[in-house]
């Protein structure tokens, strides 16, 4: 049969270099996980740099930045100045919330799943291959587009990532920067959709023998969940941006009061997608959370049915509460209590989550690598973020602070803490998998260290400075807030640095680092009982799971 | 299975360039469309068209693949895994389809109870009389493909394609009768939310009826070709559901754009 000779001419598992042409054309899963983190890698950098001009801007009082101009490059007669406009700071929120979300936190997810979860369901590869090469690929025409958006005339989006109405309808945003967001935005959907139909299908029915719903790793079960999300919800953001875009361009009325339409509207429509797509963010996070817990403290998952079930009450109701972003533009009292109601009884799912860790981790003869201390962390610290959204989903606090930078400490601690510690714990926890080799230990103790002191410094200020009533997404304030401001540029300086070290150690260990073995944790899942890294289609012979 | 170094089912495909082509056309079209919108129109349609002849290529030549794939593989050999990988794959899809329209229906539910007076005065509505003819001619169309797919599990092919034709031909009756509507209609896409609504809706449905109808129109020339059998026929079964998601929209449209108001 054909594919049995296509399967025998790659069967070579000599490390052979790989060319550009191989990485374009590739549709092995491991590849393909591989280029999505790097991708992500990529802008989570750029997005960081644009969060290093909010906070130098927001360093002291009065404007450090706004009215500036810096010449980039000198050159004989050629010169490039960048002046810094106040609109200038409004594209850095947008676009740092923007990157991070849509080009870092996601495909940096979604490639440790696809590299990881067919091994971990026993299978050869992705259900579609070639579908899952295409969901790459298509991301850097998004991201093209979204860079690109700096150098229209007029900026990029310069109205917050959520890009409500009518701030960006035609007539207050004018450039190409909106509609370049929302092609863009159009085109990773596309990524996400198909992606997830890739993940549901593999992991529904490519598992090996014996490999039941309820063997398998909580990491598979996290992925498939957060696919269905992804599933049910990308679409939905899809019909809002296409309403806004023809809104903008094709003289619809969707948003625009004085043609029957409402821009509470988009916020209902864009909500429904984006408050799943927080779930889609640290779903995966607790997956890998789970499989690190258990794996260092060298004991079973404490209560593993729960911890799926938990999962998936998180997803459902997750898609029942995207009002509570809302509260304050004039909500029925009613809905907003039926809102606030929902929105906390997810604290209890999550709660469950959250004790299942400290009992798995109870009595256990505990591990504290690199990949458990992320972990160790992550508990801790996404608790915080998980009770300040149990404050926010009140409507009276969230009267109070809303727009103020509680909400930014809150998101941070949710999405910093949260999925961006959940994503290191994964990275250093299958960096032997993925290389062969182990990650240099001093290198990565140092990064967690930094990472875990600076980033609480860079955040918890927040909290104070929003109850203090200090309003997001201004590059100027009361100096009543410069103590705590300063505190925090400063913490968030010396947290992009330390992720410099990341590289570093990636860089090193990839090429010199000890050789890792085919299991250096210990660990049960069915990653490990192949090479590292496994071969081009995983397993010689398909695991029995007993 | 001959594979004597495979112990699986799967089908893993070498390395492929018409995915990576396809995106390259898709992102041209999206800078083109940009340049069509915000800078130059002359630019922005050539970018368009050359992007859209390269998605084209991409993703005919990755069908062609897909296909002579399939008929290496034999109708009647297809592992079962593979086939269900199909049917799921198009059932998700499916899904997310039908997501999208459920955006676009609550963006109208939500206008519709916003505004005190729906259809606003100054919009002249359409008669019912050519949706009821569009409607007929939809669900005419669900029972002759049911009709197709009958005779070909019963090995009557003549009988299999003539069905399959009359539906094609029904979808091609419905596309013109919608554009005779567009064109008499008294409101545009811009005559403010029900002219936004009413066509955002019936056009993205009308986009879908023309990806249905070329579908079909597919599955008719493989079925002259020999392609499928009585028990293995997914492609074949896959438009009939997607032609029949493509019919259950357009029930939803009639009951709530076009008679709920009336």
């Amino acid at each position: 049969m054909s594919h049995a000779t296509t399967a025998d001419a790659h069967h070579d598992h000599a490390p052979t270099k790989k060319g550009f042409m191989h990485y374009l054309t590739t549709v092995n899963h491991k590849d393909i996980g591989l280029m999505y983190l790097m991708t992500s890698l990529t802008f989570f950098f750029i997005g960081g740099l644009f969060a290093m001009f909010i906070r130098a801007e927001l360093m002291q009082e009065g404007y450090q930045l706004v009215g500036q101009t810096i010449t980039l490059l000198e050159f004989g007669s050629f010169k490039w100045d960048v002046s810094f406009s106040a609109d200038f700071f409004n594209q850095m929120t947008a676009m740092h919330a923007t990157f991070m979300i849509f080009f870092a936190i996601i495909p940096a997810l979604l490639g440790l799943g696809n590299y990881v979860v067919p091994i971990m369901v026993g299978s050869p590869d992705m259900a579609f291959p070639r579908l899952n090469n295409w969901s790459f690929w298509i991301l850097p025409f998004a991201g093209m587009l979204m860079l690109g958006s700096f150098l229209v005339p007029g900026g990029s989006n310069a109205a917050g990532w959520t890009i409500y109405p009518p701030l960006t309808s035609a007539q207050y945003s004018p450039g190409a920067g909106i509609d370049m967001w929302i092609l863009a935005v159009h085109l990773a959907g596309a990524s996400s959709i198909l992606g997830a139909i890739n993940f549901i299908v593999t992991i529904m029915n490519m598992r090996a023998p014996g490999m039941t719903l309820m063997k398998m790793p909580l990491f598979v079960w996290s992925i498939l969940i957060t696919a269905w999300l992804q599933l049910i919800a990308t679409p939905v953001l899809a019909g809002a941006i296409t309403m806004l875009l023809t809104d903008r361009n094709f003289g619809t009325s969707f948003f625009n009061m004085a043609g029957g339409g409402d821009p509470v509207l988009f916020q209902h429509i864009f909500w429904f997608y984006s408050h799943p797509a927080v779930y889609i963010m640290i779903l995966p996070a607790f997956g890998v959370i789970s499989e690190v817990i258990a794996t260092f403290s060298r004991k079973p998952l404490f209560g593993y049915i729960t911890m799926v079930w938990a999962m998936a009450g998180i997803a459902i109701l997750g898609c029942v509460v995207w009002a509570h972003h809302m509260f304050t533009v004039g909500m029925d009292p009613r809905a907003q209590t039926a809102f606030m109601f929902m929105t906390m009884v997810i604290a209890v799912p999550t709660g469950v989550k959250i004790f299942n860790w400290l009992a798995t981790m109870w009595g256990g003869a505990i591990d504290f690598t690199v990949p458990m201390k992320f972990a160790t962390a992550f508990v801790g610290m996404f608790t915080i973020g998980g009770l300040s959204g149990v404050m926010l989903a009140a409507p009276p606090i969230d009267y109070a602070v809303h727009d103020t930078y509680f909400v930014v400490a809150h998101i941070h601690y949710v999405l910093f803490a949260g999925s961006f510690l959940g994503i290191m714990a994964g990275v250093y926890y299958w960096f032997p998998k993925f290389t062969g080799r182990m990650y240099n230990k001093k290198l990565g103790n140092i990064h967690f260290w930094l990472t875990f002191i600076f980033s609480n410094l860079t955040f918890f200020p927040m909290h104070f400075l929003g109850m203090m009533g200090m309003p997001r997404r201004i590059p100027n304030y009361h100096p009543m807030y410069t103590d705590l401001n300063w505190l925090a540029s400063v913490s968030s300086f010396a947290l992009g640095a330390a992720q410099i070290i990341l590289v570093i150690n990636f860089m090193y260990s990839k090429r010199k680092g000890k050789p890792a073995g085919d299991n250096p944790w210990g660990a049960e899942t069915l990653e490990w009982t192949v090479s590292s890294p496994p071969p081009e289609h995983n397993f010689l012979k398909l695991p029995v799971v007993k | 299975m001959a594979g004597h170094k495979q112990d699986h089912d799967f089908y893993i495909p070498g390395n492929s360039i018409w995915p990576p082509l396809s995106c390259l056309g898709l992102g041209l079209c999206m800078f083109g469309l940009l340049n069509l919108l915000k800078f130059s129109a002359f630019t922005g349609k050539a970018l368009l068209a050359v992007g859209m002849i390269i998605l084209l290529v991409g993703a005919g030549q990755w069908f062609r693949v897909l296909i002579k794939e399939a008929r290496e593989r034999g109708f009647d050999t297809t592992p079962k895994v593979i086939d269900l990988a199909n049917r799921y794959g198009m059932v998700f899809f499916i899904v997310s389809e039908l997501m999208f329209f459920a955006g676009f229906f609550a963006a109208y539910f939500y206008i519709y109870g916003f505004n005190i007076e729906w259809p606003p005065a100054n919009i002249e509505v359409l008669t019912i009389h050519l949706p009821t003819i569009n409607t007929l001619l939809l669900l005419t169309s669900g029972v002759t493909i049911t009709w197709s797919h009958h005779a070909l599990i019963h090995g009557d092919r003549d009988e299999c394609k003539k069905f399959l034709m009359m539906t094609w031909i029904l979808g091609v009756i419905f596309l013109a009768c919608q554009m005779f509507e567009y064109s008499h209609a008294a409101f545009g896409l811009s005559s403010g939310a029900y002219g936004s609504t009413f066509y955002m809706l019936t056009g993205f449905h009308g986009f879908h009826v023309f990806v249905g109808t070329a579908m079909l129109m597919v599955a008719h020339y493989r079925l002259k070709k020999g392609d499928f059998t009585e028990k293995n026929h997914f492609y074949y079964e896959a438009t009939a559901w997607y032609w029949h998601f493509v019919d259950v929209v357009w029930i939803g449209l009639f009951l709530f754009i076009y008679a709920l108001p009336a």
